[in-house]
């Protein structure tokens, strides 16, 4: 039993350097003060100055905030009001239409990607951080519809019920009941959201024209030009912000399920 | 009994089960639009030709598809599959042992443990791609320790190739592999595989016929999550493949961009899909036995 259990632990402990390994060696080189080689030359922050002193990856940055608000808008809004009319109105076609809504969540991305691609070229709409933004809505919907209905599943429909009996509109209970107690699932499916399309890239990569560069597409020329230490400092940096956010996503889920 | 459950609502005039089918409207127009009009395109783009400056012609025909019978794109194709199939098979290998110790950790180590996977998943994807780009490439972190320690003399060249592909695949989906496992060791009744050790079964023979058979839908699964992102991967072989690596992600991206085809493109793209497709109807249709009768997979594993 004990040697069982020791194993089990060795496998998974060799399992957790293998995800973590890179990560922690990526961070810790881009301390490193030699240029090209892999070798431990001393401690340096120049390639985090170099990093602030590039005009364009500021300009990125601010692409990929902007891409990543106003997407995560649409999406929100749009997710939450598919969610809320798939909860508790069975009609009829509601399977398909609950199949239409997850279909984006499991194609290929690279096949959403050229899909868009076309459409805005041959619907004439110039690719821009406008057709980044509709694609990123596009597949974030999906995600945000799933995370809200999951708690809207779990809601008491009496709490509504009871106040439209009390004599509130169906807006007003909607509004005053329902939207309160669904909040910590639409903020974490908004977080989400907002997370996603900060990383995205295959997407972005076929719907970005000319001046619209985000993060990820900066990240993927400057990797294409080959291995830098400006690359290990902005992934460090990278790695820590998905980190923040990730664990304000998850706390806010966790009080989803506290105040059940 | 689920709030949905009609029979829980007051009545089936309730005010709730009023809510305005229009609120479906906005979000399905969006996909609508942005979506299924696009992927319709795709299909409909797949039947026509390739114009002589890249444009499109709209003239009816199979062409595309019968030039993907080429050695040259069945290669790529095939490439593809086998390299999906060898991730699917490692991520299992690895994420076995560590969903199965996870499923049997003390319950507040198990949320921790759950975590620490779930983290490297949520990690910028060509961040993590660059970082074994960093480690593998021919100056890299790899070859430096390995000729520091004087294991090797010459740099091993792995950066580029199918070996660089498979490993950063793996490293990509392992998560998806863990998630799925530990749901279904979790179900695991403790006590069936106590009682195949009390038989002196050996550890092969509890795992084979015991714990196997009872989390075969988790593994099932876990499988086809790892495999259908692995099939239309595109960052992966993009970074750590060479020209001569390519899979179907690749291939699309080339024919829409470089060689600009998108009859053809449309055409890869599609049958890609249909596989995908095809793989979530497998996974679905094991889900729903699995919800559907517990009993069943019992019996299932008795009999073996």
């Amino acid at each position: 039993m004990r040697g069982r259990r020791a194993w089990l632990l060795s496998a998974s402990l060799a399992d957790l350097v293998f995800l973590y390994a890179p990560i922690a060696v990526l961070m810790l080189f881009s301390f490193n003060a030699s240029r090209l080689s892999a070798t431990w030359q001393g401690f340096t922050f120049q390639w985090y100055r170099l990093l602030i002193e590039d005009v364009a990856l500021l300009a990125a940055v601010q692409n990929s905030l902007l891409v990543g608000v106003i997407s995560t808008i649409i999406a929100t809004v749009l997710g939450v009001s598919a969610a809320v009319s798939l909860e508790r109105v069975p009609f009829r076609g509601q399977r398909v239409v609950e199949g239409a809504l997850l279909l984006p969540l499991v194609i290929p991305e690279v096949m959403m990607g050229v899909a868009l691609m076309l459409f805005f070229v041959l619907i004439k709409l110039p690719l821009s951080l406008v057709t980044v933004t509709i694609g990123h809505a596009a597949f974030n919907l999906p995600i945000v519809a799933v995370i809200v209905r999951a708690r809207l599943h779990k809601l008491d429909p009496r709490l509504e019920e009871a106040a439209r009996d009390l004599g509130a509109t169906p807006w007003q209970a909607f509004r005053r009941v329902t939207l309160p107690l669904l909040m910590p699932a639409v903020l974490g499916g908004a977080l989400m959201a907002f997370t996603i399309s900060l990383d995205d890239f295959i997407v972005t990569f076929f719907t970005a024209g000319p001046g619209s560069t985000t993060l990820p597409l900066k990240v993927y020329s400057m990797v294409k030009s080959g291995v830098s230490p400006v690359i290990n400092a902005l992934s460090a940096i990278l790695v820590l912000v998905s980190m923040a956010l990730i664990g304000l996503s998850l706390a806010l889920q966790r009080e989803r399920e506290g105040q059940k | 009994m689920s709030p949905s459950d009609p029979s829980t609502t007051l009545s089936d005039h309730s005010p709730i089960s009023r809510r305005p089918t229009w609120l479906l409207l906005p979000p399905l127009a969006w996909l609508g639009a942005f979506f299924f009009v696009p992927l319709l395109l795709v299909l409909a783009i797949s039947f026509a030709t390739r114009g002589t400056y890249g444009g499109v012609e709209w003239t009816f025909s199979f062409a595309n598809y019968v030039t993907m019978l080429d050695p040259l794109y069945l290669k790529i194709y095939l490439r593809s599959l086998a390299l999906a199939v060898a991730t699917t098979a490692l991520c299992l290998l690895l994420g076995f042992p560590l969903a199965y110790y996870i499923a049997r950790a003390p319950a507040r180590w198990q949320g921790i443990w759950l975590l620490l996977v779930i983290i490297p998943f949520w990690t910028n994807f060509l961040v993590r791609t660059y970082a074994w780009m960093f480690i593998l490439r021919t100056e890299g972190l790899m070859n430096t320790l390995l000729m520091g320690m004087g294991l090797i003399e010459h740099p091993i060249e792995i950066l580029y190739s199918d070996t660089a592909v498979l490993i950063g695949l793996v490293y990509g989906y392992l998560p998806f592999m863990v998630l799925p496992l530990y749901a279904a060791v979790e179900r695991l009744d403790r006590s069936v595989v106590e009682a195949a050790w009390d038989l002196y079964a050996p550890a092969w023979a509890v795992f084979r016929r015991v714990i196997w058979p009872l989390t075969k839908p988790g593994v099932i699964a876990g499988c086809i999550l790892v495999f259908i992102p692995s099939l239309g991967a595109f960052i992966t072989p993009d970074l750590l493949g060479g020209a001569r690596t390519m899979m179907v992600g690749n291939l699309i991206q080339h024919e829409y961009l470089v060689a600009r085809d998108w009859p053809f493109g449309s055409a890869i793209s599609f049958v890609l899909m249909g596989l995908v497709l095809l793989g979530m109807l497998v996974y679905l249709k094991v889900e729903r036995a699995r919800q559907g009768d517990e009993t069943v997979s019992w019996a299932g594993g008795d009999r073996q």
